[in-house]
């Protein structure tokens, strides 16, 4: 029957490698972009950086061609670009930052070092979880594990506080962001608990101006992890992985129910939360006028806003097509190589380079939602819709906070900020990712054959 | 669950989509704002990292950039500073830009869109941002020439080509080196600018177009005889020329130079009157044509509009609704009549080129860092300020001035010389600011110009504009006709 189409189904392996290539090619170009307007090109570390790199990607290939056949053929390659990218644009700053501040940096080196655990790490996932549907037995485990994962930081002599928020933890002498692993075990948790559940929650309730809403007594759910998220906010001092925490359980309610009705009761409860805690805690407030009134010469000169407006005057310095890569000054940003990296790459890839970064950044994500499609179990469905969503609730967090959609906060831009924990666990992603898709594609390449 | 996935998709196209729209605005709509706003530094870093374009007189680089190993990256510096300092103004980190370093900064510095082109290809080759080269219309032997001729004196120069417009030479004195302001080390630059702004010479004015603007005196009478020659007069209508001329409504007289008549008559013509400056002649001749008839021929001089050649020049004034007594004192270049020496300059460029006023401009050319012209300044008629036939009149008269008059200073051996004198009161208890405009050879000139001398240059109470001013002139023309049989000009 409708048998005739799917023959054209194919794994996608060399389209895969054709890809890789091309990621390749950017890799090794932006590297040697770099290091050549820093007078620093020389052709044995470039082949060594550009041999790595191809082994590195050469043996993902290999790894999915035998274990994940039929994975998603896009998602590795992009995420190869973006962070090659990033590699790039960290170095050029540790170069910035020597040449104008006088500052001995290796962020591009230990980043390198990130990178190459994190793609271990992905493969180690595919490797390990044969079928991703195991991980449903884990739903519970995994709550668990993530909420004590938010809560770390905020365990005395553990947490420490980096420029006013509480989301770090400091483990022998590294400080490490245990949100962003938390945020994948909250995923998997969601995607357990409400497949289990999504037919209780999907029970309607009283029709109000003609939405039908969910019944109170199923609010429960709702009502917790709301608090939970208030909870972040307040003592993490941040509003990002309060927001990040808060907004994926609802895109996942949303996926598992189908009932706009919960999306908007979650929004009006946070945006309620939002607003008191900008009455209630000063430090919420001053983030707020930061956002609203970053030009404001009150706001710029009591600091709250500068290191926002410096990176609008870095981005607005690139214009349309950038300086050029270690041309402009992104080391007048504060923390140019992490949180404001979007800024260093709009300065110095423009306009143009920034919306072909989003633009991976978007494909990926819409892979992700393909994937979710594609799979036949309700949980793998939810997680790999949760993960997508996650992915691009963070990209907008971050860029939205820099760019001023949004009030700033203390996330990671996923694959190119600099940090560790956040390459590890972002990577992670990608490794359920190809896993989730291998299966919504093997159905079709199977049936196929 | 197929379907709200799909539409959270959607979602997420929308939130990248506030995205897209939001980096637009930042890094587009929204950048001008930004990069000029005064907290930003990066504009200020940016500007001096860039090569900038030199500023070139007579094909010779005057101003240019060299490399350094300093944050700047590129040291200004100025051959022959204080001699073009008029023209080119300075360019410092400290205390900003004047003159072409600032009107041109734009093509300077590489940002101009003109250099659209040239900065695509300087992206893809990955090469610097560089700035485009402005040549001047300075002749720099002319400029060398007037302003050794002015010395020490405090006053200017103006040199135009009647023909076309260009400024050939532009001297103000005194005036100092921009090279002691382009330095990098800020407090040496600081105790400089200080220096030449406590300096009560005022050496930082440019007096030739913006300095404050001087009482004509006698050389205003050329506007008057113009104003009179379209009025019907003719050079030989006979004049009331008194030993002193009472002014109505007051018990002040008008005498002449010396108090002495000006024909024993007590007549003479216009011609004649021009020729030996005859005050009292010319203030009855400015009350009987009356002071529209004196400020509209001024208009067509070029008084009271501002104008940009590019450098700003002040715009020369004229009284407001003066009375009789004001009019006759306003009709031999005194009360309210104010000009710069560009605008007594342009008069006689106006005379000499037939009646037509060309429009003064000072960059001959803009050429991209590949040497290609970006754009050359095409000559512009600014006003047709008097008819042919009344040009040539007037230019008869000017001749008459020089060849039997008070301007016999500037005689040329062999050359047709026209040319004016004047001699005005300062309203202070100083010697007189001594004038000179003329034009050279007198039937086709190739140079117009107008020299002033501060109070005489040495504050002689005795000092006129024949005898300090005109010999100026008379130098400065040599030097043209010189230049212009060599074809240098």
């Amino acid at each position: 029957m409708a048998t005739v189409a799917e023959l054209e189904v194919r794994t996608g392996r060399r389209a895969e490698l054709a890809l890789l290539g091309i990621a390749w090619v950017i890799i090794v170009l932006s590297r040697a972009l770099v290091d050549y307007h820093a007078d620093f090109l020389e052709l044995a570390p470039l082949a060594i950086y550009g041999g790595g790199a191809a082994a590195l990607m050469l043996a993902c290939h290999l790894i999915i061609r035998r274990y994940a056949p039929s994975a998603d053929p896009v998602l590795l390659p992009a995420v190869f670009a973006i962070n090659g990218v990033g590699l790039a644009m960290i170095r050029r700053i540790d170069f910035a930052y020597a040449q104008y501040r006088g500052r001995e940096t290796d962020f591009g080196a230990a980043q390198i070092g990130w990178t190459i655990a994190g793609v271990i790490l992905a493969m180690a996932v595919i490797l390990v979880i044969r079928d991703h549907r195991k991980l449903r037995r884990f739903t519970y485990t995994a709550g668990v594990v993530g909420l004590v994962l938010y809560l770390l930081p905020l365990v005395p002599g553990l947490g420490v506080e980096i420029n006013g928020a509480r989301i770090w933890i400091d483990v022998f002498g590294r400080s490490l962001q245990p949100g962003e692993f938390a945020k994948i075990a909250m995923v998997v948790f969601f995607a357990g608990y409400l497949v289990t559940n999504r037919d209780t929650l999907a029970l309607a309730g009283p029709k109000i101006l003609g939405l039908r809403f969910p019944r109170p007594r199923d609010m429960g759910p709702l009502l917790v992890v709301w608090a939970a998220a208030l909870l972040l906010m307040i003592y993490q001092r941040d509003l990002g992985a309060s927001l990040l925490f808060f907004g994926i359980f609802l895109g996942m309610l949303y996926v598992a129910t189908q009932r706009i009705s919960w999306v908007i009761t979650g929004v009006a409860l946070f945006g309620v939360g939002a607003v008191a805690a900008g009455i209630v805690f000063p430090h919420v407030r001053s983030r707020y006028d930061a956002w609203l009134h970053a030009l404001d010469p009150e706001v710029y000169s009591s600091g709250t806003s500068e290191q926002l407006v410096r990176g609008l005057f870095g981005m607005a310095s690139g214009g349309l097509f950038g300086t050029g890569l270690g041309q402009g000054r992104p080391d007048l940003v504060p923390y140019a190589e992490s949180d404001f990296i979007i800024a260093s790459i709009g300065e110095e890839l423009g306009l143009t380079g920034l919306m072909a970064l989003l633009v991976l950044y978007l494909i990926v994500v819409q892979r992700a939602f393909r994937t979710s499609i594609g799979v036949r179990d309700g949980f793998g469905k939810l997680l790999a819709a949760g993960l997508g969503f996650s992915l691009a609730l963070q990209v907008f967090i971050v860029v939205g906070g820099v760019t001023r959609v949004i009030p700033l906060t203390g996330l990671t831009t996923p694959w190119l900020a600099y940090g560790g924990s956040s390459m590890l666990a972002n990577w992670i992603v990608v490794g359920l990712l190809l896993r989730v898709s291998d299966q919504a594609r093997r159905a079709r390449t199977e049936a196929s054959a | 669950m197929n379907e709200p996935a799909r539409r959270l998709s959607v979602i997420v196209l929308v939130l990248f989509l506030a995205l897209l729209g939001a980096t637009s605005w930042i890094q587009v709509i929204n950048a001008e704002d930004l990069n000029q706003d005064p907290r930003n530094v990066r504009t200020l870093y940016r500007e001096f990292g860039n090569f900038r374009g030199p500023i070139v007189v007579d094909g010779q680089s005057v101003v240019y950039s060299t490399p350094v190993d300093d944050p700047y990256n590129y040291q200004r510096s100025y051959t022959d500073g204080e001699l073009f300092a008029s023209a080119t103004g300075f360019y410092s980190i400290v205390y900003g830009r004047t003159g072409l370093e600032q009107t041109e900064n734009q093509l300077l510095n590489g940002s101009d869109d003109s250099l659209f082109w040239t900065r695509l290809g300087n992206l893809f080759a990955g090469e610097q941002q560089q700035g485009a080269s402005v040549e001047t219309t300075l002749s720099g032997s002319l400029q060398r020439v007037a302003a050794e001729a002015l010395g020490d004196r405090a006053g200017a120069v103006v040199a135009l080509d009647p023909e076309t417009g260009k400024v050939l030479a532009m001297v103000t004195s005194p005036t100092y080196d921009p090279a002691l302001l382009a330095g990098h080390d800020t407090s040496v630059v600081n105790e400089n600018y200080a220096n030449l702004l406590a300096d009560p010479a005022g050496p930082l004015i440019n007096r030739a177009i913006a300095g404050d603007t001087y009482p004509p005196g006698s050389t205003f009478k050329l506007v008057v005889s113009a104003a009179a020659l379209e009025s019907g007069f003719t050079p030989d209508t006979e004049l009331y020329a008194p030993q002193e001329l009472e002014l109505p409504g007051t018990t002040t007289t008008i005498g002449n130079y010396g108090g002495v008549a000006c024909d024993p008559s007590d007549h003479m013509s216009l011609a004649d009157a021009l020729r030996v400056s005859c005050n009292t002649a010319f203030a009855d001749l400015g009350m009987s044509l009356g002071w529209g008839v004196i400020e509209r021929k001024a208009h067509d001089f070029g008084w009271d509009e501002p104008l940009d050649i590019p450098l700003p020049v002040t715009a020369s004034r004229l009284p407001e609704s003066p009375d009789a007594a004001q009019t006759a004192m306003s009709a031999i270049g005194q009360y309210d009549v104010r000009a710069t020496p560009l605008q007594m300059a342009m008069v006689a460029a106006a005379i000499g080129n037939d009646g037509t006023l060309m429009r003064p401009y000072l960059v001959d050319a803009v050429r991209a860092p590949d040497l290609k012209v970006l754009s050359t300044t095409e000559p512009e008629v600014l006003r047709e300020s008097m008819t042919r036939s009344d040009a040539t009149d007037l230019r008869e008269m000017m001749v008459d001035v020089v060849s039997n008059g008070t301007g016999a200073g500037a005689r040329i051996g062999g050359v047709e010389v026209a040319g004016k004198t004047g001699t005005a009161e300062t309203g202070r208890d100083t010697a007189p600011h001594t004038w000179f405009v003329s034009f050279a050879p007198a039937d086709d000139p190739v140079v117009a110009l107008a020299v002033i001398v501060e109070e005489g240059g040495d504050g002689d109470r005795g000092a006129t504009g024949g005898t300090v001013a005109a010999p100026i002139a008379k130098a400065v023309m040599e030097e043209a006709l010189r230049l212009d049989a060599e074809g240098d000009l």
